[in-house]
C-alpha cells in the first residue's frame, strides 16, 4: 500500500525523525493560514499524490509571498499532473503540503528496502541526493552504498556510521544522522514497509540533518497487523473498478487493451495476457480470481470486466484442479445469463471433468465460445476483436 | 529417482484440522503420499481419519518419525509453524500458505540458514514425484509418473498448464516444484537446477519464471556454468505494466529491474530453450527432450 508525503512524514514525526514545519492543504484558503504560521518565506508546495516525479511534472513551486501561496496552490489543485510514473493519463491533485523552505547545504539519498535475493534488510546511499536513484545507479554504481543488516540482529551502530561515513557527513552532523537512521530503521520493521525512502535527505546550512521528502510503502500481507496505517489509504489515488474488484478480493489491475481476460492463478494469468497480444489483440486487464474460483467470484470477475468500455471480447482460461471444470462452466453460465453478456466470450478450460464442462457450455445457448487450447482461445478472441 | 521427495517420504501437516488442511491431506493420501501425523495445537490426541494428531511438531516426529512438513496454516502464523518445524529438524517443509508478510519470511530464511532443514515455499503449490508422493495442492492425474523432465516453476496454476503439456506429448516427469510466488522464499530455482542436474533420471528441465526480481537471472549464470541438461524456460508477465504487482507478492516491475525482457535474454544468452507463446510449450518441448 502507497500513502501520501504528508502521510509518511506524521509517521516520520512519531519516530522523531526531523521534517520540515507544514502542514496539508486542501485549498488556498487552508494554505494561506499555513503559511502565516510558518511566519516566513519563501514556503513549499508540493502536490501530493501517489507518484514519484511531482517536481519535474511542475507539482512542486516555491512561493515567496502570501499571493504567491495563493496563486499557486490555486494552480496545483485540481491540476493534472503528469510524471514518469503516473503514465500519460496522468493524476488529478486534490491537495498540497505546505512547507517552510530550508537553507540547503547538501542533498543526499537514503532508502531502506528488503533484499529479496539475500533475505536482508538492505540501506542504500548516496551523496547524488534529489536525483533519480535508478539513474545514478546505472551511470555511477560506485556512487551508491549498501549495507546489509541481519534483521535477527538488527540495526547495529556501526552500521549507521559505515553509511555516515560513506556519506561524508561532516563530524557535527554525524550524532543526529546515526540517531535518524536507527529511527527510520525502526519505523521500516515497526510497520513492515516495502521501502522507506528519503530523496532527498539534507544537510541544512545550519548543520541539521531534516528528511525534505518521504516515501513510505507498505507489504500488503502484513496490514492486518497494522490497522492504524490503513486510515491512510486515498481511494481517490485507486482505480475505481480496482477499488470495486478488491471488495470481492478479486485481484484486478486495469490495463489500455480490449480484451478482457478472467484467469484462475496469477502465473497463469500473465501468461493469458502475453499469449492475448501475441494474437495480435491488446489484454484490457489483469484478473486472477484465484486457485480455487467460485461461482460467485466468477460472475463478479464478468462484473468487473464489463465495467470497463474498452472490452470488446472476453477470453476466460481456467485450469481446473481442486475446482472442476462442470461446476466452473455452471458458473460462467448462471453469470451469464444473470448480468447479460454483450460482447463474445471465449472459454478455455482444462482439467477435471472437463468434457462435461464444455457440453454444459455448448448446451447454454448462449454467446459462448469454446476453445480446443491456450493458442486456440487467444487466436480466436482476437479474431472477433478485429471483426468488430 | 526424483528429487527431495519419493515413496519414503513421511509427510506431517501443520494445520491439518481447518479446512483446507484437512481437504488437501485426504487429497494427498489419496494420491498415495504416506502421511503420518497432523498438528494442531490444542487438538492434540485427536484424529483426522486415521491420521493422530499431534499438539507440536516436535511430538509428531518422535512419534511417528515424520521427515517432511506440509503447512496449511493462515499466513499470520505461518513463520511460526515453519520456525518450529526446523525447530523440530523436519528435513523438508513445504509451505503452501499465501499472504505471508515479507519480513516474516526474511526472518525465517536467516533462522533457516545453517538449520538442516529445506523450506519450499511459501505461496507455492507443493511438490509431486508423479506416482510416488504429493505434497501439496497440485490437481494429481495431470502428472506422469517415470520422468524424464523436472519441472520447476514460481507459480501455480502455470506449472499444471505446463505439466499438462507435457503429459499430452507424452513426456513424464521426475518431479515438479512450485518454488513459490513470494519475494523471499526458500528453494530457489538454482537448488532445484542443481538437484536436477544431479539426479540420474532427469535428462532435461523445464523452468518457468515470471516477472519481478532476479532469480531467472541468477539461475541463468548457474546453468552456463553448472547445468550440462536441456533447460527450456518461459516466463509470463511480457505485457505487465510496471510498478504493478501481479498478483504474485514477487511479481512486480521495479523500475529496471525484474523485466520479461530482461529474464528472457539472460536465459537465451544461458543457452535455454525459450517458449514464446505458452500454447506451443508441450510441442517445444516434444523437440528439445526427444
Amino acid at each position: 500500500m502507497k500513502i501520501h508525503e504528508y502521510q509518511a512524514k506524521n509517521l516520520f514525526k512519531k519516530y522523531k525523525i526531523p521534517i520540515p514545519e507544514g502542514s496539508v492543504a486542501f485549498n488556498p484558503d487552508e494554505a494561506r493560514k499555513i503559511a502565516k504560521d510558518l511566519g516566513q518565506f519563501p514556503v513549499v508546495v508540493k502536490a501530493q499524490i501517489h507518484a514519484g516525479g511531482r517536481g519535474k511534472g511542475g507539482g512542486v513551486k516555491l512561493a515567496e509571498s502570501m499571493d504567491e501561496v495563493t496563486t499557486i496552490t490555486g494552480e496545483i489543485i485540481g491540476m493534472n499532473l503528469v510524471t514518469h510514473q503516473t503514465g500519460p493519463e496522468g493524476r488529478v491533485v486534490k491537495k498540497v503540503l505546505v512547507e517552510q523552505g530550508l537553507n540547503i547545504a547538501k542533498e543526499l539519498y537514503l532508502s531502506i528496502i528488503p533484499d529479496r535475493a539475500t533475505a536482508k534488510v538492505v540501506i542504500m546511499a548516496s551523496e547524488a541526493g534529489g536525483m533519480d536513484i535508478e539513474e545514478v545507479a546505472a551511470a555511477t554504481p560506485e556512487k551508491i552504498i549498501k549495507v546489509y543488516i541481519d534483521p535477527l540482529m538488527g540495526i547495529q551502530p556501526y552500521h549507521c556510521r559505515q553509511v555516515a561515513f560513506g556519506l561524508n557527513i561532516a563530524p557535527a552532523v554525524m550524532k543526529p544522522f546515526v540517531s535518524m537512521l536507527s529511527s527510520l530503521y525502526r519505523l521500516f520493521m515497526d510497520y513492515d514497509c516495502s521501502l522507506v525512502e528519503i530523496n532527498p535527505l539534507v544537510i541544512t546550512a545550519e548543520q541539521t540533518v531534516i528528511a525534505l521528502d518521504a516515501k513510505v510503502d507498505f507489504d500488503d500481507n502484513a496490514l492486518y497487523r497494522h490497522k492504524d496505517i490503513l486510515e491512510y489509504r486515498d481511494i481517490d489515488e485507486e482505480d475505481p473498478l480496482e477499488v470495486e474488484a478488491s471488495k470481492f478480493n478479486l485481484n484486478y489491475i486495469k490495463l489500455d487493451g480490449n480484451v478482457g481476460n478472467m484467469v484462475n492463478g496469477a502465473g497463469l494469468a500473465m501468461a493469458t495476457m502475453d499469449i492475448i497480444k501475441l494474437a495480435g489483440a491488446e489484454p484490457a486487464n489483469f484478473l486472477d480470481v484465484g486457485g480455487g474460483a467460485s461461482a460467485e467470484m466468477v460472475e463478479n470477475g464478468f462484473r468487473i470486466m464489463l465495467g470497463d468500455e474498452n472490452v470488446k471480447g472476453i477470453l476466460i482460461n481456467i485450469f481446473g484442479g481442486i475446482l472442476r471444470c462442470d461446476i466452473l462452466a455452471k458458473g460462467v453460465v448462471s453469470a451469464a445469463e444473470k448480468i447479460g453478456i454483450s460482447v463474445p466470450v471465449v472459454v478455455r478450460m482444462e482439467g477435471t471433468n472437463v468434457e462435461e464442462g464444455r457440453k454444459i457450455l455448448a448446451d447454454s445457448g448462449l454467446n459462448l465460445i469454446t476453445a480446443a487450447d491456450m493458442k486456440d482461445a487467444a487466436q480466436k478472441v482476437a479474431q472477433f476483436v478485429a471483426d468488430k | 529417482m526424483s528429487i527431495f521427495v519419493d515413496k519414503n517420504t513421511r509427510l506431517l501437516v501443520q494445520g491439518i484440522t481447518g479446512k483446507e488442511g484437512q481437504f488437501h491431506a485426504r487429497q494427498c493420501i489419496d494420491y498415495g503420499t504416506n502421511v503420518v501425523a497432523g498438528v494442531t495445537p490444542g487438538k492434540g490426541g485427536q484424529k483426522m481419519d486415521d491420521v493422530p494428531v499431534f499438539n507440536t511438531v516436535k511430538e509428531a516426529v518422535d512419534q511417528t518419525g515424520a521427515n517432511c512438513s506440509m503447512v496449511f496454516v493462515p499466513p499470520a502464523f505461518a513463520a511460526d509453524a515453519i520456525m518450529e518445524a526446523t525447530d523440530a529438524v523436519v528435513d523438508l517443509i513445504v509451505a503452501i500458505t499465501e499472504g505471508v508478510p515479507v519480513m516474516d519470511m526474511v526472518k525465517v530464511k536467516n533462522y533457516l540458514e545453517g538449520s538442516q532443514s529445506r523450506l519450499i515455499g511459501p505461496n507455492c503449490p507443493g511438490i509431486i514425484t508423479p506416482g510416488e508422493c504429493k505434497i501439496g495442492i497440485m490437481p494429481g492425474p495431470i502428472h506422469q509418473p517415470g520422468g524424464p523432465i523436472g519441472v520447476v516453476s514460481r507459480s501455480g496454476t502455470l506449472t499444471y498448464e505446463v505439466v499438462h503439456q507435457l503429459t499430452l506429448q507424452g513426456i513424464g516427469q521426475t518431479t515438479c516444484i512450485g518454488i513459490g510466488g513470494d519475494p523471499v522464499n526458500g528453494t530457489n530455482f538454482i537448488d532445484c537446477l542443481e538437484a536436477f542436474e544431479k539426479d540420474s533420471d532427469t535428462t532435461g528441465i523445464v523452468m518457468v519464471g515470471e516477472i519481478g526480481g532476479t532469480a531467472e537471472e541468477e539461475a541463468s549464470e548457474f546453468i552456463t556454468k553448472n547445468v550440462t541438461k536441456p533447460v527450456v524456460g518461459f516466463i509470463a508477465g511480457l505485457t505487465a505494466p510496471p510498478g504493478r504487482r501481479m498478483g504474485h507478492a514477487g511479481a512486480i516491475i521495479s523500475g529496471s529491474s525484474g523485466t520479461a525482457q530482461g529474464k528472457i535474454d539472460a536465459m537465451k544468452s544461458a543457452g535455454i530453450h525459450i517458449c514464446e507463446n505458452l500454447g506451443t510449450l508441450g510441442e517445444l518441448c516434444a523437440q528439445v527432450f526427444n
